[in-house]
C-alpha cells in the first residue's frame, strides 16, 4: 500500500500495562481467553498462507519434484540452485531491470507526489482543492489490469493518439510494445495511478507546518519562494528523508501486475523484474526449487535492506517502519 | 509553476489574503490554473472517452476510427450485448460474490485480531504481534504460497481468491492503533460493569470506530475486485473467472473469450465498444464506493494513521 505503511506500528506513549503485571501465566491465559480466541482466525490465516510457506521454502535448497519426492523425499542440493542463479543471465537481466527501473523512479516518480501535493496544498479555493483532490485519488483505485487497458486505448497501436496522428497523416504510434520506451511507459503509468495517492502524506506534512512561521517570514520581506524555500520545504524535509530510505529498503519491489501483464507485450528483455522471474522460472517451465531459490534471494534481500534503512531512518532520528519496544 | 503559499481556506479575494501576502500575479495564477487544468483532464479524459467509446453506435465508432471523442447519440447496446450473454455476466457475479464475501471475512477477522492484539501484556502478546509484523518486511514467496493453496486443494476454488490474501498486516495494523487509541477508562469502566471482551468489542468499540472500519472495509473491497494475478494463478476453469482475467483476456490481449459466445464476438455493436463497455463495469464499483469513503481520506483515519 505504498506510502502510508510507513511509520504505521503506533506505540501508545501510555503502554497501558494494567497493574496486575505479575500475574502467573495460567491466570494470564484464563482472564485473555476471549481475546486468544479472538486471534484464532487471524492466527491460522497467517499459520497458513504466511508461515508454513516461509517455512516451506526449503525446497530452495532442494532439487525438488512435487511427484516423484515432494518436500519430504527431494534431494538437498544445498546452495546449487542459488549458484546456478547467478549463472543465469535472465536472473541477472532481472536483477539489472529491477535495480534501474527503482533508480529511474527514484528520480522521475519519487518528486511527483511531492510537487503534486504543494500544487494542492497552494490552490486557494477549498471546494476546488476537494474537487482536484478527489479526482488525482482516483486512479488508485483501479486495478492494474484497468490502467493496462486504459493506456493501451490512449498509446496502443490501434489507441487515440495513433488514431488522432494518422488521421493527420502522420504515423502511427504504438507504445505499449515499445521494449526502448518501456521504461518511461512504466513510469507514466505508475504516475498516473499512484502519484495523487502518495502527495496525501504530504499534504498532511504540510498542513502541520505552523502557518505563524510564514506570516513571520513574510513581515521579515521573505517573499514566496524564499518562504517555500526556507519553511515549506525544511518542514516536508523529515517525511521526504524517510520516505525517500523507505524506498531505497524497497528497493527490490517495483510492482508485480503492471509487469506481469505487459511481459508479452513488449518481450521479457525489458520487462523482466524479480517476481515476473520467479514466476516464469518456477511456475511457467516447472523448476519450482529453482524458482523458489529466486524468490527467497529477493525476500532475504528484501529483508535486509529493510532492515538498513531502518538503521539508517532511527540514525536520523525517525521511526521508520518498525521501531523498537 | 508557482504554488503561492496561501493559508489553506483563505478566500481568492484579495481583501481575505491575510494581510502580508502578496497577491498572486496573473502570470502565476494563469499557469498554475492551467496546470491543473491538465491533471484534471490526464484522469478524467482518458474515462470520458472511454465513456462515450461504450455508448456508441458502430456508426459512431466507426466514423471516430476508434474512440470516439464527439458524442453522436447514446444507445446502451453494448451494455444489452454484454449482459444477454452469459461470459462477462458470470464474471461479473463472480467477480461481486468473492469480494462480497472476501471483504466480509477480512474485515470481520481484522477487527478481531486487531482488537486482541490491542492490549499490551495480554497473554501471548507479543509474539502474535511479532508474526503480524513480520509480514511488513518478508514475502514467503510466490512458489511456497502456490504450491500452500494447490496442496490445500484450493486451485479452482473460490477460496483460493480470498484466503491467501484475507488479511492484511497493514489494514489490521491500522485497525489496532485506532483500538489503543479509545481511553482505557472507557473500557475499563465497562469491565467493572461485568462486560466480557466480546460485548466491549462488539457494543463500545466497534461503534466508535465506524470510521476506521469503512476504510478498511473499503481496501479490501478494492483489493479483492481488482485482484488479478491470484485468479491467473490459481483458476483454470473458465467458467470461474473473475472480471480481471476476462479484462486481460479480452480487453487488453483482444483474444477471443473462452467459449466464445456468439454475442460478444459477434459484428453487431463494434468490439471496441464492447470492450470499453467491459472497461467500465470494472471501474463503476470503485467509482460507486469511492465517494463514501473519501470524505475520512484526508481527515480522520489516514492522516491519523500516517501521524501515528
Amino acid at each position: 500500500m505504498g506510502v502510508i505503511t510507513v511509520k504505521r506500528p503506533a506505540k501508545p506513549a501510555k503502554a497501558a500495562a494494567p497493574p496486575q503485571e505479575k500475574l502467573p501465566w495460567r491466570a494470564k491465559l484464563r482472564r485473555d481467553r476471549s481475546l486468544l480466541l479472538m486471534n484464532l482466525p487471524m492466527l491460522l490465516l497467517v499459520l497458513g498462507f504466511w508461515w508454513i510457506p516461509a517455512l516451506g521454502n526449503v525446497i530452495a535448497f532442494q532439487d525438488y519434484n512435487p511427484y516423484t519426492g515432494g518436500i519430504v523425499e527431494s534431494p538437498i542440493i544445498g546452495f546449487t540452485n542459488f549458484a546456478l542463479l547467478f549463472q543465469d543471465p535472465q536472473f541477472l537481466r532481472a536483477m539489472t531491470n529491477t535495480l534501474s527501473i527503482t533508480a529511474f523512479q527514484l528520480v522521475f516518480y519519487f518528486p511527483v507526489p511531492i510537487m503534486l501535493a504543494l500544487l494542492l496544498h497552494s490552490i486557494v479555493s477549498a471546494r476546488l482543492r476537494a474537487f482536484v483532490q478527489g479526482v488525482v485519488y482516483m486512479p488508485y483505485f483501479f486495478s492494474w489490469v484497468l490502467v493496462v487497458a486504459i493506456f493501451q486505448q490512449m498509446f496502443g497501436g490501434a489507441g487515440l493518439l495513433a488514431q488522432l496522428l494518422r488521421e493527420r497523416g502522420h504515423e502511427g504510434v504504438d507504445w505499449m510494445t515499445n521494449s526502448d520506451t518501456f521504461i518511461l511507459l512504466i513510469t507514466t503509468q505508475t504516475i498516473w495511478k499512484d502519484a495523487g495517492w502518495g502527495a496525501i502524506i504530504f499534504l498532511a506534512a504540510l498542513s502541520t507546518i505552523d502557518p505563524n512561521l510564514y506570516e513571520a517570514a513574510a513581515v521579515d520581506g521573505a517573499r514566496r519562494w524564499r518562504r517555500m524555500w526556507h519553511i515549506t520545504l525544511p518542514g516536508l524535509r523529515p517525511v521526504i528523508v524517510l520516505l525517500l530510505i523507505l524506498r531505497l529498503g524497497d528497493a527490490l519491489n517495483v510492482g508485480f501486475e503492471q509487469f506481469m501483464l505487459q511481459r508479452s507485450a513488449v518481450g521479457s528483455e525489458a520487462s523482466e523484474v524479480f517476481d515476473t522471474f520467479v514466476y516464469w522460472s518456477g511456475l511457467r517451465t516447472g523448476d519450482l526449487g529453482y524458482g523458489a531459490a529466486a524468490g527467497l534471494f529477493k525476500g532475504l534481500v528484501g529483508l535486509l535492506l529493510i532492515v538498513a534503512a531502518n538503521r539508517v531512518a532511527h540514525a536520523f532520528g525517525e521511526r521508520g517502519v518498525y521501531s523498537r519496544s | 509553476m508557482t504554488w503561492a503559499l496561501t493559508k489553506p481556506g483563505a478566500s481568492r479575494k484579495p481583501a481575505n489574503l491575510a494581510p502580508w501576502e502578496e497577491r498572486p500575479s496573473p502570470i502565476g495564477r494563469l499557469s498554475k490554473g492551467t496546470l491543473v487544468t491538465l491533471i484534471v483532464l490526464a484522469v478524467l479524459g482518458p474515462l470520458y472517452t472511454i465513456v462515450l467509446t461504450s455508448l456508441s453506435s458502430a456508426a459512431t465508432v466507426n466514423r471516430a476510427g476508434g474512440l470516439v471523442l464527439v458524442p453522436e447519440g447514446i444507445t446502451f447496446e453494448a451494455y444489452q450485448q454484454i449482459f444477454s450473454d452469459t461470459v462477462v455476466s458470470r464474471a461479473v457475479l463472480v467477480s461481486t460474490g468473492v469480494t462480497l464475501a472476501g471483504t466480509l471475512i477480512s474485515t470481520g477477522v481484522s477487527i478481531l485480531g486487531a482488537y486482541s492484539l490491542s492490549r499490551p501484556g495480554s497473554f501471548l502478546h507479543r509474539p502474535l504481534l511479532f508474526s503480524i509484523l513480520l509480514m511488513f518486511v518478508f514475502f514467503p514467496g510466490i512458489i511456497p504460497v502456490y504450491l500452500m493453496v494447490s496442496g490445500l486443494g484450493l486451485k479452482d476454488s473460490y477460496w483460493s481468491l480470498i484466503l491467501p490474501t484475507a488479511v492484511s498486516a497493514f489494514n489490521v495494523v491500522v485497525l489496532r492503533s485506532f483500538f489503543m487509541n479509545i481511553p482505557g477508562e472507557v473500557l475499563d469502566s465497562a469491565r467493572i460493569d461485568g462486560a466480557g471482551e466480546w460485548r466491549i468489542l462488539w457494543r463500545i468499540v466497534l461503534p466508535m470506530s465506524k470510521a476506521v472500519t469503512a476504510v478498511v472495509a473499503m481496501f479490501y473491497a478494492v483489493g479483492y475486485w481488482n485482484a488479478w494475478f491470484n485468479a491467473m494463478l490459481y483458476i483454470d476453469d473458465t467458467r470461474k473467472w473473475p472480471l480481471a482475467l476476462i479484462l486481460r483476456q479480452y480487453v487488453v490481449d483482444s483474444n477471443p473469450l473462452p467459449a466464445a459466445t456468439a454475442g460478444v464476438t459477434g459484428d453487431a455493436p463494434p468490439t471496441l465498444a464492447i470492450k470499453m463497455a467491459i472497461v467500465v463495469i470494472a471501474v463503476v464499483p470503485a467509482l460507486i464506493i469511492y465517494p463514501l469513503v473519501q470524505r475520512h481520506f484526508t481527515k480522520g483515519v489516514i492522516v491519523g494513521a500516517i501521524k501515528g
